[in-house]
């Protein structure tokens, strides 16, 4: 048996147990740096997440946000000259290790992006695709079922139940951002990321999304990147301030909103920096 | 005060009707311009259109031939001496001397040898296997005098429709004149369909002379280039676009697709026949080492093509599908592809159709051979429809000009469905994101 299998069944079977590492942190980053082509864009960051929480990331555009979610599922893995180092530990291993089967990461961690990105499929085949190519339904009933669970957990059922054989493109930018919300959760992840999801959209569908972040956070550990201070303050408990590819401050969302301790973040929060 | 007056000031400066200098000599550039365009839309739709009368005036030549009816005493002493009523003794008759007599009982003044050949020359030269095909069909006819329509050659076809042959003398093309009218005058003239030049293949005689191998040769070689360049085409561009690193080995790849697409299709076809004849010894003439060749030539176009179509889809389907846990080959195969697959066949379909016009490189592969029997497979010698064109244009009989219209005829109205299906698989199976 190879390391990457190894991980990956490891990874797995602990999936329906998430248990929490270091101080009941689900996840623990160390020293994060990224630098894209040699050029730094993230050091120095260390940040834990806690589980059933909602972690908001703030900070001006091009201070290293989305580059820090992309580190958490490996997404930088893709882009050409990243390079990522650091520890972060994820339910006992070493995520950014060589021997993680960034597969299975990725089960474990969703992500929902920026625009709302469905596939040019069916609504149902949006939904399918990943409990299929994980082989999480062993039939037809158990996938509708996972594909049912899914729409209703992302609150968008009632609304594309009668029509799940149409393209899940024909949808409004709100549903299909809850279209791409129900995506992620259909492969039972513990950790959702979570990239502006709302920043493509009206006020209406972003309240909906809001609404629907703090009903998941029941079942689902959510670190969201915002760049409303309204909505870090409505959605998160824990807030992390990022300037400059540095994590300047992190802590409960009140006391961010309230009694930053940096003068930068202050100085952000207030509107005066970003 | 001057801070109130100035705005009304400026407004009433613009006449909104005006008509002066300036406003003539813009309205003057626009019509002007317009005009350009007109003439040259009008231009290039006059020659296509000249293009297509002449081809449709010449291609109806081919499409349609003329008939006589000769009144043959089908002798049973000349068909069967013995009466045996075999099929095989039928066969084994000369039909020729029962045509040319035949020929002789409606012009019984017709003497000397020139024009007695004149006379025989009204029919085809395969009137004598025309005619024992009818008897095979029909033995009662033996021992009649029935009328036959036996086909007319390509002089008589010609001067039938009023135009003269090239190749004859004027004494014999007059003679041939007079016979023709009188037997238009008894109604034994008829123009028919001209099936032939559909269901056969190439002949030294124009009025025999089919164009169906060349079809199935083209379209067997068509086969053959989609089934070998579409994979390998597609394949490679999927590599080179989405798993590749970029070095400058990927870079120096790319430039050289680019330049094989430009190279001319003759020395495809000098490689095919280095690669294929002589190397590996495939027959020759054949569409498997046709398409092949094509498939060659073909395939830069498609890997770009493919490229092309590969690029422009958006990032954000991959991250998508990554996001869920596909694996790389999964997130290309199960998303990427499929949305760039009508690209890719647009891509491939008007490459194929480039390919289909190809002479020369079909030319150096031998696939210019004289032809008369259908292949019955890809190893079979064929010729193809551009390769069949260029033969007839070459020939030196008059009756052939027409046979190349209706050639050319026949290679466009393929090109014009190949690209209809290409604009038809754009529309039905592109996807909307
Ligand atoms: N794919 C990339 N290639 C090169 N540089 C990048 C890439 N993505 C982000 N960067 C750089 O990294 C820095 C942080 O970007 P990002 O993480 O996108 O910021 P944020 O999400 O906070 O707006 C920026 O300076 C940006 O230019
Ligand atoms: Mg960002």
């Amino acid at each position: 048996m190879s390391m990457t299998e190894n991980t990956a069944t490891s990874l797995n079977a602990a999936a329906a147990n998430s248990a929490p590492t270091q101080g009941g942190a689900l996840l623990s980053a160390r020293d994060i740096e990224v630098a894209y082509s040699g050029k730094v864009a993230l050091s120095g960051v260390s940040l834990d997440i806690l589980p059933n929480q909602v972690t908001a990331l703030i900070g001006p555009s091009g201070c290293g946000k989305s580059t820090f979610l992309r580190c958490l599922n490996r997404m930088n893995d893709v882009i050409p000259g990243a390079k990522v180092s650091g520890e972060i530990m994820f339910d006992g291993h070493d995520i950014l290790g060589a021997d993680i089967d960034v597969v299975s990461l990725r089960r474990r961690v969703g992500m929902v992006f920026q625009k709302p990105n469905p596939f040019p499929k069916s609504i149902y085949d949006n939904i399918a695709y990943g409990p299929k190519i994980h082989g999480l339904a062993p039939n037809r009933d158990a996938l509708d079922v996972i594909v049912r669970d899914s729409l209703e957990r992302a609150g968008l059922w009632g609304e594309v139940h009668d029509r799940l054989k149409s393209p899940g493109t024909s949808l409004s930018g709100g549903q299909q951002q809850r279209l791409c919300i129900a995506r992620a959760i259909a492969v039972k992840p513990d950790l959702i990321l979570m990239d502006e999801p709302c920043s493509s959209l009206d006020p209406i569908a972003t309240a909906r999304i809001e609404e629907l972040i703090d009903e998941l956070r029941e079942r689902y550990t959510i670190i969201i990147v915002t760049h409303s201070m309204q909505q870090a303050a409505r959605v998160s408990q824990k807030t992390a301030f990022f300037y400059l590819g540095e994590l300047v401050e992190t802590g409960e969302t009140d006391d961010i909103f309230t009694r930053p301790a940096d003068k930068r973040t202050q100085a952000y929060i207030t509107g005066r920096v970003g | 005060m001057t801070d109130t007056t100035e705005p009304t000031a400026l407004l009433t400066a613009i006449d909104l009707t005006a008509r002066d200098a300036r406003v003539r000599k813009r309205h003057r550039a626009e019509l002007r311009f317009r005009g350009y365009g007109i003439f040259s839309i009008g231009v290039a739709v006059a020659a296509l259109l000249w293009l297509f009368t002449s081809l449709a005036v010449g291609g109806a030549g081919a499409v349609y031939t003329t008939y006589i009816k000769i009144d043959v005493h089908l002798d049973q002493t000349v068909i069967d001496p013995d009466a045996t009523g075999d099929a095989a003794v039928f066969a084994k008759a000369s039909y020729q001397s029962l045509i040319r007599s035949g020929l002789r009982n409606h012009f019984p003044g017709v003497t000397g040898r020139r024009d007695q050949r004149a006379l025989n020359g009204l029919v085809t030269l395969a009137a004598p296997y025309l005619l024992r095909d009818i008897v095979l069909d029909d033995p009662a006819l033996i021992g009649t005098k029935t009328g036959i329509w036996i086909l007319a050659s390509d002089e008589a076809d010609l001067i039938a429709r009023g135009k003269g042959t090239k190749r004859s003398t004027k004494s014999r093309n007059d003679g041939q004149a007079a016979w023709i009218a009188e037997l238009r005058s008894q109604d034994r003239v008829e123009r028919r369909f001209n099936w032939q030049f559909f269901t056969g293949g190439d002949s030294r005689e124009p009025e025999l002379a089919g164009i169906l191998v060349a079809m199935i040769g083209s379209v067997l070689s068509l086969l053959v280039c989609f089934a070998v360049a579409f994979p390998v085409g597609v394949l490679a561009a999927v590599y080179l676009q989405e798993f590749a690193r970029r070095t400058w080995i990927t870079t120096l790849f790319e430039v050289n697709i680019n330049n094989l697409a430009a190279v001319p299709s003759i020395i495809f076809g000098l490689l095919g026949l280095y690669i294929f004849l002589n190397v590996l010894h495939l027959p020759r003439s054949a569409p498997l080492v046709g398409g092949l060749v094509l498939a060659l030539m073909t395939l830069p176009t498609i890997i770009i093509a493919s490229r092309a179509a590969l690029q422009s889809v958006p990032e954000s389907i991959r991250d998508g599908a990554l996001a869920v846990g596909a694996s790389r080959v999964q997130a290309i195969f199960h998303h990427v592809v499929p949305i760039a697959l009508p690209g890719m066949m647009t891509g491939t379909i008007l490459g194929m159709a480039r390919a289909l016009g190809e002479t020369a490189p079909l030319l150096m592969i031998g696939m210019v051979a004289f032809i008369v029997d259908v292949p019955k497979s890809i190893l079979d010698p064929a010729t193809a429809l551009p390769v069949q064109i260029f033969l007839w244009a070459d020939s030196p009989e008059r009756a052939f000009v027409d046979k190349t219209s209706a050639a050319i005829l026949v290679l466009l109205g393929f090109m014009v469905l190949m690209n209809a299906g290409a604009v038809l698989i754009r529309n039905r199976f592109e996807v909307r994101l």
